[in-house]
């Protein structure tokens, strides 16, 4: 990789760092309601793997933390933003949130609440491009908390049995929701569950951005070939809590004070300095920057955008362009039988 | 013109729209070398193949939430459910996912899948193979439920369901599949919309769905051999529901029975008399009347099931009692 898409990587991660905090300062301010839930220490995972994914032609599905994931597919940052604040610009209309990040332009397809409920998605995904026979794949993003539902046996199966061109990333932050892995999980390392389903997988550190790229590369590889699935799991962890309604009461100072140690921003900060990529007056340069962006466009552009009008709140229920032909209205007396 | 029975329809249905559109796939247990429990798949494994006739494990949540992933890129699965109760398991795929996922996008992404699924009783299989159900699913915004009464909405519903954007839930019925009717040899659509008059009379309007509506039929054939002449509705779909066609045959009739094989609560009588309540509560002669199912989980026991579920002489009794002949 060169020293200018290094110094685009770094300047990206400090980029969603900053969406992420400044989404909190919004939702503070009761301009972002509902449930937000922050990416903040987890960034080398999304931008690593999807930065040796093919965005826009590969498919991307996620759980409810899903700004980053939707940003680095491929989705404008201002009208994630704009959703998040619920307006009319925002990448689902304002009718999503948060928590339903979509961008079909780019082969997002979206953010879900229901833990697991991905799983089954993105192996259809994957389904319809090995029936159309295109070398896209379907990468789906989940937490290790998600593993406990039926949906990932269920879907691990049928992938396996099928198997369909889809890499199942396990983001392991340690914990599922509240509760610590192995107080929930018999089976810690992740990567280990679904050898009971015939598919290869690996474990590697998420926090390090050129170890997940490499692991990424290789789990993409082998998916674009035909090969069936992958399940590659990265070590990461969560800065803020779970969501914005979460007192974090549940891990040590300790632990959370060995994890910022491993911040991925810094680690690859610190890793192109020593390279002379760039110089600490270069990273200054490049945080204020992204926050000029981040405050005089995406959150000036989320601000100054329409609420959707309440007259169409019956709207994109059901399809409203539907042919006649389909849907009626019925002819009486034409009946048969 | 050819007389065929349901399960004949549908199959007929499936053929026709793989063969239209090869991003039409079907999906579910035994669907394909054993050629679906009701037969309305049968020998289109050997004609579409593996990829496109694809026989399921038994985990109905993640294969309809696999068939609505495809859906979302471009595909047009129809799933096959076995049976109604197990469609308690695919209700997070269906309710979470399909039902809000073109409104929680605002638009941008659709979900064009069908699910068929049978729900009814049958002959004495029990608590957790008569689930009916349907109340369910018509509670649920973006979803379209339809419920063919015959042969020819069987296949036309079908085909509309298909090529529609919009996930359509199809409710068939165990008790139906051998019945026979007539579809039209040339290629026809039926509407996922709009009630019909089944049978046009003057002195009561007689609503049912499904099943229901043949033993609305068969009490109106009782009723005009008393010189009484009973109007029967079929609802046809159940979400939407039409309310025009409910009123104007209210507004000639002025007197309605809704019979139902669910359990009463929270049903589809109880939105049925709303609507007529809401839309033409004034041309009521009488107080409208339910028929439906007993209160209770379906019983094994023969007898007891005949006793749980209604008939046409109960659905008979009821419109005596609202035409004040008892």
């Amino acid at each position: 990789m060169n020293a200018s898409d290094q110094k685009r990587l770094l300047r990206e991660m400090i980029f969603y760092r900053r969406f992420e905090e400044r989404s909190f300062e919004a939702y503070m301010e009761r301009k972002i309601g509902g449930f937000l839930h922050l990416y903040s220490g987890q960034e080398a995972v999304a931008t690593g793997v999807l930065e040796t994914a093919r965005c826009g032609h590969d498919y991307v599905i996620t759980g409810y933390r899903d700004h980053v994931h939707a940003i680095k597919a491929g989705a404008p940052a201002r009208e994630v933003m704009a959703e998040l604040y619920g307006k009319e610009t925002g990448s689902s209309r304002g009718r999503g949130g948060s928590m339903h990040i979509f961008d079909p332009t780019v082969n997002f397809m979206g953010g879900y609440a229901l833990v697991g409920q991905p799983f089954p998605l993105a192996a259809g995904l994957a389904l319809a491009c090995k029936h159309k026979g295109t070398d896209q794949i379907a990468i789906c993003f989940l937490g290790d908390g998600a593993n406990n539902q039926g949906t990932f046996h269920e879907t691990m199966n049928m992938a396996s049995v099928w198997k369909l061109p889809v890499l199942f990333v396990c983001e392991n932050n340690l914990y599922a929701i509240g509760t610590r892995i192995d107080r929930s999980t018999a089976v810690t390392d992740q990567y280990k569950r679904v050898c009971a389903y015939n598919i290869p997988a690996s474990q590697h550190d998420g926090q390090d951005i050129d170890v997940v790229m490499t692991a990424a590369s290789d789990a993409i590889a082998h998916v674009r070939a035909g090969r069936g699935p992958y399940f590659i799991e990265f070590m990461t962890y969560r800065q803020r809590g779970h969501s914005m309604s979460d007192s974090n009461a549940y891990r040590s100072k300790e632990e959370e004070r060995k994890w910022l140690e491993r911040d991925p921003i810094k680690i690859y900060g610190d890793r192109l300095k020593k390279a002379k990529v760039l110089t600490d007056k270069d990273i200054a340069a490049m945080e204020k920057s992204v926050l000029d962006e981040i405050e005089n466009d995406i959150v000036r552009f989320a601000e100054d955008s329409p609420e959707p009008r309440v007259e169409d709140l019956n709207k994109y229920c059901l399809d409203d362009q539907s042919d006649p032909r389909w849907i009626g209205p019925l002819v009486q007396g034409e009946q048969h039988g | 013109m050819a007389e065929i029975a349901y399960w004949e329809a549908i199959r007929r249905a499936h053929d026709e729209e793989l063969a239209h559109d090869r991003m039409v796939i079907a999906m579910g247990e035994d669907i394909g070398v054993a050629g679906g429990t009701y037969k309305a798949t049968s020998g289109l494994y050997q004609k579409y193949g593996a990829d496109r006739i694809i026989d399921t494990p038994i985990s109905e949540n993640s294969y309809t939430g696999i068939g609505i992933g495809a859906s979302m890129a471009g595909m047009r699965p129809i799933i096959e459910i076995m049976s109604i109760n197990f469609a308690l398991l695919a209700l997070d795929t269906l309710i979470n996912a399909a039902a809000k996922i073109r409104y929680m996008s605002g638009g941008r992404v659709s979900c064009p899948i069908v699910m068929r699924t049978p729900g009814g009783t049958a002959h004495q299989l029990a608590a957790q193979h008569s689930a009916r159900l349907a109340r369910m699913f018509m509670s649920t915004p973006g979803l379209r439920v339809v419920t063919p009464r015959g042969p020819l909405d069987a296949y036309g519903m079908l085909k509309s369901a298909v090529r529609c954007n919009d996930p359509v839930i199809i409710i068939e019925h165990e008790s139906m599949y051998n019945m026979r009717g007539e579809v039209p040899d040339t290629e026809t659509f039926r509407p996922l919309e709009g009630a019909e008059i089944v049978r046009v009379g003057t002195d009561i309007t007689l609503i049912g769905y499904n099943y229901s509506v043949h033993l609305c039929l068969a009490a109106a054939d009782k009723l005009a051999a008393m010189g009484l002449s009973a109007e029967v509705l079929d609802l046809r779909a159940l979400r939407p529901i039409d309310r025009d066609t409910i009123r104007r045959s209210v507004e000639k009739t002025h007197k309605v029975v809704i019979a139902e094989e669910d359990e009463a609560a929270v049903g589809v009588g109880s939105e049925i008399i709303s609507v007529i309540t809401e839309e033409c509560f004034f041309a009521l002669d009488a107080q409208p009347v339910r028929v439906h199912a007993a209160d209770v989980p379906v019983p094994y026991n023969r007898q007891l099931e005949k006793a749980a579920i209604p008939n046409a002489d109960d659905v008979l009794a009821a419109a005596l009692k609202v035409l004040g002949r008892v």
